[in-house]
């Protein structure tokens, strides 16, 4: 094989293919030099002009406080809130419709339920995971809604008042209330008889046996709690007073927890949201909440799936 | 006339035009034949109607990206079934290889769609320019009227076949009389437009001007197949033993004895839709069409010397014949352990996925718990879990399903728009046809005998055609 040439001026041409080498060998192998197609050129070309045009009509160059602007002012935080109008506009006629329906009625509109439930499921991720945790479980003081067990009941109608007005919300008249008494603190009970009824309300919730305890502890109960927690201790929705028979406690059950509730009293508060968020919004985080697997049927519900029966024969 | 240097001295390279010459022969036909048939297939199939019922499409081909179903014929495949179209893709690897052993670049020089539309641009070219001669000297002319007008008619029909080429494309993707309907009122989606419009833009260029460029400069299956190429594999061959040392009808007749067969006519350069000369052995431009071998045996047949001085040719029939000896007849050259084992592992897969879609299973259920909460304490003290349960109906009508909880003894079970009350073992659906219904079921055990429970979601079509499916999952309760 031929040495490929050193001198520059006369370019080493490679036998086989007629093509230039760079002038380079290792080893007896030699860099060919093909010329690239002109079509490739073009491309090339066509793709700089191509960026320049880009660099003049799209945020591009750096500068001290953003990039400049480009000429069509595209930005992708414009982009995001055009694109969030056209969502809440796409979602408005629903949201209408959800605010306008009877919320025992959603049942009876798949679709409208829904959009309920999701919207919903937004919202309290939002608003009320703070206090309730992401999977609506709550916590130490703050209800499960996931469970079937309510303080102040668990339909539709009740829950969306509950979160319109709140619980214990302070200046608010229409807001739920209802005061538990701090019997060791104030000096209602004394400290024995406040033992005693602690004793009482974990025999009736199936927690110990009975005993000398709770069978005086049943008395002080009959006397002081029994007005708010039933004679029986099943409780007072009205009241939102808890059911101290089932298996589930807001505090805990156990002797210490219910003393110090007994002691203490426990006084839990929940925001109103009626001047927070729009009534769609509320409707539709009662129907989520409603819909977690605890949500309990309307004291009239019957009639209203007749009703909704009707309408959805009516419906296409 | 330097017909392999596609690449000339310098930094940039211009394309060589190439000015194929019209031919007839036998493997002109076949590329007739081929091109008509691969051609017919892609513009007719989408309109091709299967009727499936009154619940899926009627399209006998459709590649439905919006609802995720891809229908060929009586076969149709959900998205979770994607390995038979992995299946497909590995079948037609496998099919290209097996081709390329046995008889070299086939595809590319008949049935690949760079190869068939430009060669109907060709012959459009050839149509109004004329042919070989008339079209170099056309392009040499100056731009006059009479040029201009050539060249817009020949850009017109070229504009046409690229936007008929590009407008089949989308047919393959939605209802075809319907998109078309909608296509020509303005009313398809944008991204219909856009197809239609980069596809025809990419044949018109494709298929107009870049050409043989695609081919050797683009694609990567050439390189892939010289690499596949081997001793056995039929290759355009210039049976240069017999043709060298080349000389013109004029000096053989002074010399009788100092020339081969080939008379140095360049028909074979100049009936090449690539360019190349043949008779410079194989090379990357050749895509192996056999026009040259075409035009070759017309000029043997006139200067009274056999066919087959370019022929189609295994390097090892070329090795043996140099030597003397007798080239294998075809079937053998086609017959060696290449072929045979990419033509058994061909059928194979075949026969692996016929298999497979014979017995798949058009029901089908799959079951996610909720994680948070794991479980949720009820206040008479049972446990209640949650579960998203998917159930896939792939039949095309709506089909009644029943799931049943199993290995959870004293457990119910209720939909979430039941309440517990009503629940029970099972609960009943309604899957409209091909869909997945998506519903949440509520499970409930009152005495809960571990804190994490193996238990098995089960449903079963309620119609006479029956088929089961089921899924294992945990029940979750409270760490005791």
């Amino acid at each position: 094989m031929a040495e490929p040439g050193n001198d520059s001026t006369k370019p080493h041409i490679d036998e086989v293919t007629g093509t230039p080498t760079k002038g380079h060998e290792w080893d007896g192998i030699v860099e060919l030099d093909t010329p690239l197609p002109r079509w490739w050129l073009w491309t090339f070309y066509a793709c700089i002009a191509f960026a320049i045009g880009y660099v003049i009509a799209y945020p591009a160059i750096p500068m001290l406080n953003s990039a400049s602007k480009g000429l069509l002012g595209w930005s992708s935080r414009g982009d995001l809130t055009a694109e969030m109008g056209r969502e809440q506009a796409r979602m408005a006629p629903v949201v209408q419709a959800i605010a306008s329906a009877d919320i025992e009625k959603l049942a009876g509109q798949p679709k409208l339920m829904r959009a309920a439930i999701e919207g919903g499921r937004a919202a309290f991720r939002v608003n009320c995971v703070q206090c309730h945790g992401s999977g609506a479980a709550g916590a130490k003081g703050y209800p499960n809604l996931n469970d079937d067990d309510w303080l102040w009941g668990g339909d539709l109608k009740t829950i969306e008042k509950t979160l319109t007005d709140g619980i214990r919300n302070p200046d608010h008249d229409a807001t739920r209330m209802s005061l538990m008494p701090a019997f060791g603190k104030d000096q209602l009970l004394a400290a024995p008889a406040v033992d005693d009824v602690v004793a009482y309300v974990r025999t009736i919730s199936r927690q110990q046996p009975a005993d000398a305890a709770s069978r005086r502890g049943a008395t002080v109960f009959a006397d002081n709690c029994a007005v708010c927690h039933g004679a029986q201790g099943k409780g007072n929705r009205d009241l939102g007073a808890p059911n101290l028979t089932d298996g589930i406690w807001l505090y805990g059950g156990d002797t210490d927890a219910i003393h110090q509730t007994v002691w203490n009293s426990r006084r839990g508060v929940m925001p109103r949201w009626g001047d927070k968020l729009s009534p769609a919004t509320i409707r539709m985080l009662a129907v989520y909440v409603h819909s977690l697997g605890g949500g309990e049927a309307s004291p009239a519900l019957a009639p209203v799936i007749a009703a909704t029966k009707e309408e959805a024969n009516v419906r296409p | 006339m330097s017909g392999p240097d596609l690449l000339t001295v310098g930094r940039y390279a211009k394309r060589q035009p190439v000015y194929p010459k019209a031919i007839d022969g036998t493997f002109r036909r076949l590329k007739w034949a081929i091109m008509a048939v691969t051609l017919a297939i892609y513009w007719v199939t989408p309109w091709l109607r299967w009727d499936r019922g009154p619940y899926a499409p009627d399209q006998a081909v459709l590649i439905d990206l919006a609802h995720r179903r891809f229908y060929m014929f009586a076969i149709e495949i959900w998205p979770q079934e994607f390995y038979y179209v992995a299946g497909l893709l590995i079948m037609a690897g496998i099919g290209l290889f097996l081709v390329t052993s046995a008889v070299g670049r086939a595809w590319c020089g008949y049935a690949c769609p760079q190869t068939v539309w430009t060669d109907l641009y060709q012959h459009v070219e050839r149509f109004i320019d004329g042919d070989r001669n008339a079209q170099m000297r056309l392009n040499k002319a100056p731009w006059g009227m009479a040029k201009l007008a050539k060249r817009m008619v020949k850009w017109s029909i070229w504009l046409a076949i690229a936007f008929a080429t590009g407008g089949a494309w989308i047919f393959y993707f939605a209802d075809a009389p319907t998109l078309s309907h909608d296509f020509w009122t303005g009313q398809a989606a944008y991204v219909a437009y856009a197809t239609v419009a980069v596809l025809t833009a990419t044949t018109f260029v494709l298929g107009g001007f870049m050409r043989e460029q695609v081919c050797i400069y683009m694609c990567p299956w050439p390189r892939i197949q010289s690499a596949m190429l081997d001793e056995k594999s039929l290759v355009v061959t210039y049976r240069h033993w017999r043709g060298e040392p080349r000389g013109s009808l004029k000096a053989a007749a002074t010399t009788p004895t100092g020339f081969g067969d080939c008379i140095d006519c360049n028909q074979c350069v100049a009936v090449c839709p690539t360019g190349v000369d043949i008779r410079q052995g194989p090379q990357i431009g050749c895509i192996t069409c056999g026009l040259c071998i075409d035009a070759c045996d017309r000029v043997m047949a006139k200067t009274g010397k056999p066919r087959g001085l370019i022929d189609y040719l295994t390097e090892d029939d070329a090795t043996a014949e140099k030597a003397g000896g007798q080239p294998k007849s075809v079937l053998r050259s086609l017959l060696h352990v290449r072929t045979v084992v990419y033509f058994t592992l061909w059928c194979a897969i075949g026969a692996a996925m016929l298999f497979a879609l014979g017995a798949r299973d058009r029901i089908g259920i799959d079951v996610q718990q909720d994680r948070n909460p794991l479980y949720v304490q009820l206040s008479d003290g049972a446990v209640r879990n949650a579960f998203t349960v998917k159930l896939r109906n792939m039949q095309s009508r709506p089909r009644r399903m029943e799931v049943a909880l199993s290995g959870l003894p004293g457990a119910k079970m209720w939909s979430e728009d039941l309440t517990r009350a009503a629940g029970s073992t099972s609960v009943s659906f309604t899957v409209p046809a091909d869909s997945v219904l998506r519903a949440r079921l509520f499970v409930a055990s009152t005495a809960p005998a571990a804190h994490r429970q193996d238990f098995s979601f089960t449903v079963r079509a309620l119609d006479k055609e029956g088929g089961t499916a089921h899924e294992s999952v945990h029940f979750e309760g409270p760490q005791p």
